[in-house]
């Protein structure tokens, strides 16, 4: 049989036409038609994302992937996927984790949380979703029930100004803090709240029906202080947040530890090394691994984006940037890239290789930009 | 002014053609962060690269529209690359062209027939 042609189709959210409304520029995106930008004096990827530092803006990601895990041992049989602690996980709190495979390579990162009694609830992303939940599936067989949760949206609300804007319309989100997540009232609708997000300020995740999507979006841009933020901005904050990119900077053959993401590595499971690929993963803690993940800002020229070269000062290559591009808060070029640990301090002088020419490059601690999440109210 | 359907125009002065890219191509391309214009003296082809110009997403690579050798670059640019957003036709060159035949510029678009052509867009 010939082959048949990937799926050309693209989806669309329960929000694409109120995207459309505003103006946004649509980029396929995860199989998803999504917007990147959207239009007029108040948008563009600069404004977005710091109007997003600055206020608070709103941000479609229904393209990702929601699920619940049911079942009697379903805290027991995720946790076995993953180098976490479930078991010992409270309900109303959230993990970020990660999906590994048996050589200890990431299949995903994605979060997991107890909005209730009810099991698990899990985000992953959206171009990693139909993979997750084969895979999970099938490792969970007979020890947790999988439901995917197709028929709801997910909208997160992201800045400094967004626990005031979420107040008037789910009182109960007030008293939450970073990772705690609970099923509750917002906006007249039931929704599944997380204090979290993808761009290093407080925040949150709204996982909402999706008959209600459009009411809670459109409630949102009524408040002077919201602006809508595509996947241009998403992209950029979350660099300057040196959050990890699957499929840039996390894929298969990456490690926890080589991702600088060994606090996903409990304790007491690295006491116990019963997650897959502890075998590599321990040995790396105990003797280091070859490449790690570090922040650089480019001191001179372009940007560096994903794919440049990193060499040392004398020109030998060294690593490969994962992702890069502008900071619109710091007004220059920074990347995630893998470089051998001799090479991680911070201020060691790199060059990166863009078009052809070094350009002068160094190590900078992560995030670039300061975290403001909200622990303690 | 002639243009291209790459975006580009041209404009030219005396002997030296002024070379930038259109509000609509800066449109496209959304906030500009950097642009990296040639070396004066730089011979270049019709469809060699002249510069790059980049958004915060992406860089995009702009294209000679006929030959000639760089005889001036924009130099203002590097500290100011949002110029290419504020005044893409004007303020917002790229760089300055000696043609090496100034014949070749009547095979690129005048003004209503590039608007037609972003009509078909």
């Amino acid at each position: 049989m010939p082959d048949i042609p990937a799926e050309t189709v693209l989806r669309t959210t329960p929000l694409t036409e109120a995207h459309l409304a505003l103006g946004a520029r649509m980029v396929p995106f995860a199989g998803y038609t999504m917007p990147v930008q959207y239009a007029g004096e108040q948008g563009g990827v600069l404004r977005e994302h710091l109007w997003t530092r600055e206020h608070a803006g709103a941000f479609d990601v229904s393209h990702m992937g929601q699920a619940r895990l049911t079942g009697p041992d379903v805290l027991a049989a995720f946790e076995a996927l993953t180098p976490g602690d479930f078991q010992g996980l409270e309900p109303g709190r959230q993990k970020y984790s990660l999906l590994l495979n048996r050589q200890g390579g990431i299949v995903d990162d994605l979060m997991a949380g107890r909005p209730d009694d009810e099991g698990l609830f899990l985000v992953v992303n959206g171009a990693c979703k139909d993979n997750d939940f084969r895979v999970m599936g099938e490792a969970l067989a007979g020890r947790a029930a999988i439901e995917r949760l197709e028929d709801r949206a997910l909208i997160a609300l992201q800045g400094p100004k967004a626990a005031a804007v979420l107040a008037r319309h789910a009182p109960q989100a007030a008293a939450m803090v970073f990772m705690d997540i609970r099923g509750i009232e917002a906006f007249g609708t039931e929704a599944i709240v997380s204090r979290s997000g993808y761009t290093g300020e407080d925040g949150y995740e709204l996982s909402v029906p999706a008959e209600a999507a459009v009411h809670v979006w459109n409630t949102l841009m009524a408040d002077e202080r919201v602006r809508p933020v595509g996947l241009g901005a998403r992209d950029s904050l979350r660099l300057e947040a040196g959050l990890p990119l699957y499929g840039h900077d996390l894929d298969e053959t990456v490690s926890p530890v080589e991702a600088g993401l060994a606090f996903a590595v409990s304790k007491p499971r690295r006491r116990r090394a019963d997650f897959p690929g502890a075998e590599r993963i321990l040995g790396e803690f105990a003797h280091g691994c070859a490449r790690f993940r570090v922040g650089l800002k480019v001191l001179e020229g372009a940007p560096a984006r994903e794919g440049a070269e990193v060499a040392d000062e004398a020109g030998r290559p060294i690593g490969v940037v994962t992702s890069g591009g502008f900071s619109p808060s710091l007004r220059q070029g920074i990347a995630l890239a893998f470089v051998p640990p001799l090479f991680t301090d911070p201020g060691t002088r790199l060059k990166v290789v863009v078009r052809g020419k070094p350009q002068a490059a160094e190590v900078a601690p992560l995030p670039f930009v300061p975290h403001r999440y909200v622990r303690t109210l | 002014m002639r243009f291209t359907k790459d975006h580009e125009w041209v404009e030219l002065e005396g002997e030296v053609a002024v070379i930038g890219i259109t509000a609509y191509a800066a449109e496209q391309l959304g906030d500009v962060v950097f642009v990296e214009t040639p070396e004066v003296g730089k011979a270049v082809k019709a469809g060699d690269n002249l510069a790059v110009v980049e958004s915060v997403k992406a860089a995009s690579d702009v294209y000679a529209p006929v030959a000639g050798e760089v005889v001036e670059a924009n130099e203002a640019l590097a500290d100011a690359p949002e110029t290419v957003n504020a005044a893409p036709e004007a303020a917002g060159w790229f760089a300055k062209l000696r043609l090496a035949n100034p014949a070749d510029l009547e095979a690129l678009m005048d003004r209503p027939a590039y608007e037609a052509y972003l009509q078909t867009l």
